[in-house]
């Protein structure tokens, strides 16, 4: 059947030729309801708890999206007319921002003062006319005495400000409204930095962050895959020198492109920055299927084949291995399903969908494309010799190499402890990326961008005017402030001692909680009557005054410190204000739930990988033993790799969870290659040295040729300035490289030192079915 | 479509719309002059009831369906050549019961206005420029319910239609642009019936000219047989998807309220 379905190809190549592009048009016309979605919200699942706490806080409070513009004057000096004026100018600037309803700044802060039986609520700077060193003292003397503003809106030293934009997105289109706030608030930025060139101006925020997804998935789209296709085409011009074959090859790659993504189009998936890779990842597992065929031709030419005999003889020997190596990678990238995040979800399994359609164009169009290019003879014969003296080499040193190797091995898989969950938005962009600068700027000179809020429930209404509550704030406010990692407390109780003071003639012994609910519920009452459109205090209470919003902001902390911290808090409402509830809720919150839980399940994911594909070898190679024996350097890469990353970094982000079933997947593949071809010769009754030796002089070569493929498409995955996918391709290329240094010193070394016993041959019945899959 | 067809009738389009603005920019003019004369018609006809009391109920409500109440007791006073005088008494939530609010409002400078605080048993003058707040923690702010003075907008006849709410009715569609620069509008937007000129519904634009909440009047009662009281407003906020139902009942005219009923100094012993 299998040669009959090769004869068809090669006798009716233009037939085949066209019908698959048929096939493939209709799957890439879908490729038209694929949409982005650039918003971190993506990386939760509907039913993901910490995003339903997120969103129910802010339907209960207002929502917080916000933009971040940070000012730095080259003086060193906030409180200066120049500065100040920049910062009413911008501040009356944001009001204008799309979706904007909130805009707070050190100038448009409500400060709060008693006038003989008044209260003053007014515009810290109501006019930048009215600067003059005395209201400048003045205002400098006020920013930096209150709680609410300093080290959020100023810092402590008046070296930096920021005017913070909050946004309520009505999320009917949210990329584009993400793009004009974004872009509007790009232009002010832009338009007062030249006529205040002497104050920087950094722009940061959730808003500067979902920008950034879509501006990086933009970026990779831009760079990364047209990159990709360069390293393609020199590494074919390279390997195969031919430029008829690398016509053939791209033609391939550009057919499961488009057919992968347009199916998944037709499937409903949508990109995001995560899944915007997928091109990249199918090209390079699909040159790789391409290689072997051509090489084999090539090989077959230059021993003398007739071209259609030779096209017919490279398939029929590479049909089943190019299958159980694509099966082996589809299935690693389908355990990316045991994911908690559903992007890391949809990459798995269109990666998956497009191995098996690059697989399926492999061995159809490619050879029918073969056939019908002139494909020349190459002149040029390889370079034998290296392979062979390299195996020799290994057998003769056998022993130092497995003692080395193990050594090696040990020792750095022994590091893998050291890594750690850790997933930070903000990291998630390199220091390449603009709104990185800003946040890191932000976290160095003014507070974290890490963030929680807490709702702290009185559970009855107006409870929140309770002295009782008011205290219990305020201590939980004064000791969340004793934390190091905290910045800032953004809380009520702050307002109510405020208020308590200015009520009472501006004495600062007043300057606490106020002495019975009444007088706080009529404090509040006033002061919120006082408060213009846009700072009010609806941010803060529920409507029912049942329940206040404290938002605290952190150092940028890794996502166990922010766990920790949200557990912190939790012991402490139990053992200080058990008759209150408290829940906490926030980007930052969801990102480190996220990790941690994802990596549980991803270990579940990549067990099932591994013990799916050791099985896959079992049957493929018909022995336990050696199915048993393939675990070794199957899994052993993965071990070194990530034993490499936690001396290279040991953050482990989402990205970097499914790298071990992913690079199993593949890694997999060398180890096939080579113990087909071991077993083959054993079979024919050589010993361990002897099928050794073969088996480098026959895949050899192949493994250098794809693991070098394949190291450079992760290479290239891996200059993405988005981490999840950056660092995803930089250890896949570590490990895949790592697997073939495994297969060619420890593998050799293991097998003659621990398979002696000789291999009972098998009946000539078998012989064209072993002869298939050992190829 | 072919290249040329399309220019021809993008011709005809640029040239209609000239045509069209011609009488247009005619009646600019006319426009303003409309608008203020629907305003003024307005006024007209809600001039002349004295004084009155009611009671109010608000109903708030967040975008999670959350309900929150508040009630209250209201005076007014109709002021010739200035703007009237309110007194309004808190009864929930019970912690600001007592709670007095006066309010002198005025034509052409910032209103007055006084909080008496039981719980301190001072009154407090609220020293603010700001009346765009949002008024006890709902979707109204105080300059929503403030008195109607025709020299707090400029306005602009913009249309005729049906009323939004009550199609068998037709309605002036009036343009009002706030005069005081710390007005949390830009601009808004009236349905005003041409029968009785009751304002049926009002599109606010915030700062940034963006369509910020609607109110929509109903359940219209007349008094005196002259003037029309909406027992039912709802305010619906278009960006934070809250809202405020305020429902007025027992109002009462002609009780008799004078000057002296609306004074700072008597606002202690208001219950």
């Amino acid at each position: 059947m299998k040669i009959g379905f090769i004869r068809l190809i090669l006798q009716r190549p233009y037939l085949v030729m066209l019908s698959i592009i048929l096939v493939v048009a209709g799957l890439g016309y879908g490729a038209q309801n694929l949409y982005f979605r650039g918003d971190y919200k993506v990386f939760f699942g509907e039913e993901n708890p910490q995003l339903n706490g997120f969103e129910t806080m802010q339907k209960v409070f207002n929502k917080n999206d916000n933009v971040s513009i940070i000012l730095a004057p080259k003086s060193g000096h906030v409180f200066e007319a120049e500065s100040l004026e920049l910062v009413y100018k911008l501040t009356e600037a944001s009001w204008q921002t799309p979706y904007s309803t909130r805009v707070d700044s050190i100038t448009n802060y409500q400060h709060t003062e008693a006038e003989e039986d008044d209260l003053i609520v007014e515009d810290l700077l109501l006019d930048p006319a009215d600067l003059n060193a005395s209201k400048i003292a003045k205002i400098k003397q006020a920013a930096l005495a209150e709680p609410m503003l300093l080290n959020r809106l100023v810092s402590d030293r008046g070296h930096v400000t920021m005017i913070n934009i909050t946004v309520q997105l009505p999320e009917l289109d949210k990329n584009q409204e993400v793009l004009d706030v974004t872009a509007f608030v790009r232009q002010i930025a832009a338009e007062y930095q030249t006529l205040y060139p002497d104050i920087d101006i950094h722009l940061a925020g959730i808003v500067m962050m979902n920008n950034s997804f879509q501006e990086e998935a933009n970026g990779d789209a831009q760079t990364l895959i047209p990159g990709m296709f360069l390293a393609i085409l020199i590494m074919l011009a390279v390997l195969l020198r031919s430029m008829l074959g690398m016509l053939a090859t791209l033609m391939v790659i550009i057919c499961s492109i488009v057919a992968t993504l347009g199916g998944a189009g037709w499937a409903g998936f949508f990109m995001s920055t995560p899944t915007i890779n997928v091109p990249v990842l199918v090209m390079t597992l699909a040159v790789a299927d391409c290689v072997h065929i051509i090489a084999s031709m090539n090989y077959n030419l230059r021993q003398g084949m007739d071209k259609l005999l030779a096209i017919e003889n490279a398939l029929d020997i590479n049909i089943v291995p190019i299958f159980i190596t694509s099966a082996t990678t589809a299935i690693g990238f389908l355990t990316f399903n045991f994911s908690d995040v559903p992007p890391l979800r949809d990459l798995g399994n269109m990666v998956a969908w497009g191995v098996m359609l690059a697989f399926a164009l492999s061995v159809i169009l490619l050879p029918a494309l073969l056939t019908v290019l002139p494909v020349r003879r190459p002149k040029q014969s390889e370079k034998t010799g290296f392979m062979e003296s390299f195996a020799d080499w290994v057998i003769a040193k056998r022993t130092p190499v497995l003692l080395v190797s193990t050594l090696v091995i040990v020792g750095l898989t022994a590091f893998v402890p050291l890594n750690k969950a850790n997933d930070i938005a903000v990291e998630y962009f390199d220091e390449r990326v603009k709104f990185r600068q800003a946040s890191d700027f932000m976290d160095e000179n003014l507070m974290g961008v890490s963030t929680i809020d807490f709702a702290i429930d009185a559970g009855e209404s107006n409870g929140v005017n309770k002295p009782e509550f008011i205290k219990v704030v305020s201590d939980f406010t004064d000791w969340l402030r004793g934390q190091e990692v905290v910045d800032h407390v953004y809380s009520l109780s702050d307002t109510f001692k405020r208020l308590n003071k200015n009520l009472h003639g501006d004495d600062d012994t007043y300057y606490r909680i106020p002495a019975d609910h009444e007088l706080a519920a009529q404090y509040l009452l006033m002061y919120e009557m006082s408060l213009p459109y846009g700072l009010d205090l609806n941010n803060q209470l529920n409507i029912d005054k049942s329940a206040i919003r404290i938002t605290v902001t952190m150092d940028n902390i890794g996502s166990k410190e922010v766990i920790a911290m949200e557990d912190a808090v939790n012991v402490w409402f139990a053992n200080n204000a058990p008759q209150y509830s408290v829940t906490a809720a926030s980007p930052t919150l969801m990102f480190g739930h996220i990790g941690e839980r994802n990596m549980s399940s991803m270990l579940i994911g990549t067990s099932i990988a591994m013990v799916l594909i050791s099985v896959l070898l079992i049957i493929a190679l018909r022995s336990w033993k050696l199915g048993i024996i393939s675990i070794l350097p199957n899994m052993i890469p993965a071990g070194m790799g990530f034993g490499f990353w936690a001396l290279y970094s040991s953050n482990i982000n989402l990205g970097l969870s499914v790298v071990t079933s992913m690079s199993l997947g593949i890694v997999v593949d060398d180890t096939v290659h080579f113990l087909a071809k071991y077993k083959r010769a054993r079979m024919a009754g050589k010993n361990a040295e002897d099928a050794v030796r073969y088996a480098f002089a026959s895949v050899g070569r192949a493994l250098w040729i794809t693991t070098l493929v394949l190291v450079s498409g992760f290479m290239v995955l891996a200059q993405s300035a988005f981490a999840l996918n950056g660092n995803m391709g930089l250890l896949t290329a570590v490990i895949i490289l790592l697997a073939l240094a495994v297969d060619f010193l420890f593998l050799p070394a293991f097998l003659i030192l621990t398979d002696k016993k000789e291999y009972v041959t098998e009946g000539k019945t078998n012989d064209s079915v072993t002869k298939e899959q050992l190829a | 479509m072919t290249q040329s067809l399309k220019n021809n009738l993008l011709k005809t389009i640029v040239l209609g719309s000239l045509i069209a603005t011609v009488p247009l920019t005619a009646l600019a003019q006319t426009a303003q002059e409309k608008g203020l004369a629907i305003a003024k018609e307005r006024k007209l006809r809600d001039t002349g009831w004295g004084s009155s009391e009611q009671n109010m109920l608000m109903i708030l409500r967040n975008a999670q369906g959350e309900e929150s109440e508040r009630e209250m007791r209201s005076k007014n006073l109709e002021v010739s050549n200035d703007g009237d005088k309110g007194l309004t008494v808190f009864d929930k939530p019970f912690d600001v019961k007592g709670t007095a609010f006066l309010s002198f409002s005025h034509i052409n400078k910032p209103d007055d206005q006084w909080l008496y605080l039981p719980a301190l048993k001072r009154v407090k003058r609220i020293a603010s420029r700001n009346k765009s707040g949002p008024f006890m923690g709902s979707e109204f702010a105080y300059e929503d319910l403030s008195s109607f003075e025709i020299a707090k907008y400029t306005f602009t006849h913009l249309r005729d239609e049906a009323c939004p709410e009550q199609p068998d009715l037709q309605c002036f569609v009036l343009e009002s642009i706030p005069t005081d620069k710390y007005s949390g509008y830009t601009k808004q937007i009236a349905w005003i019936d041409q029968s009785d000129y009751r304002v049926q519904k009002v599109d606010y634009f915030d700062r940034k000219k963006s369509l910020l909440k609607t109110l929509i009047s109903s359940d219209f009662k007349l008094y005196k047989k002259k003037y029309w009281r909406p027992l039912t407003m709802t305010v619906t906020n278009h960006q934070t998807g809250k809202s405020t139902v305020l429902k007025t009942s027992e109002i009462k005219f002609d009780v008799g309220l004078t000057d002296k009923d609306f004074n700072k100094n008597t606002l202690k012993r208001i219950r």
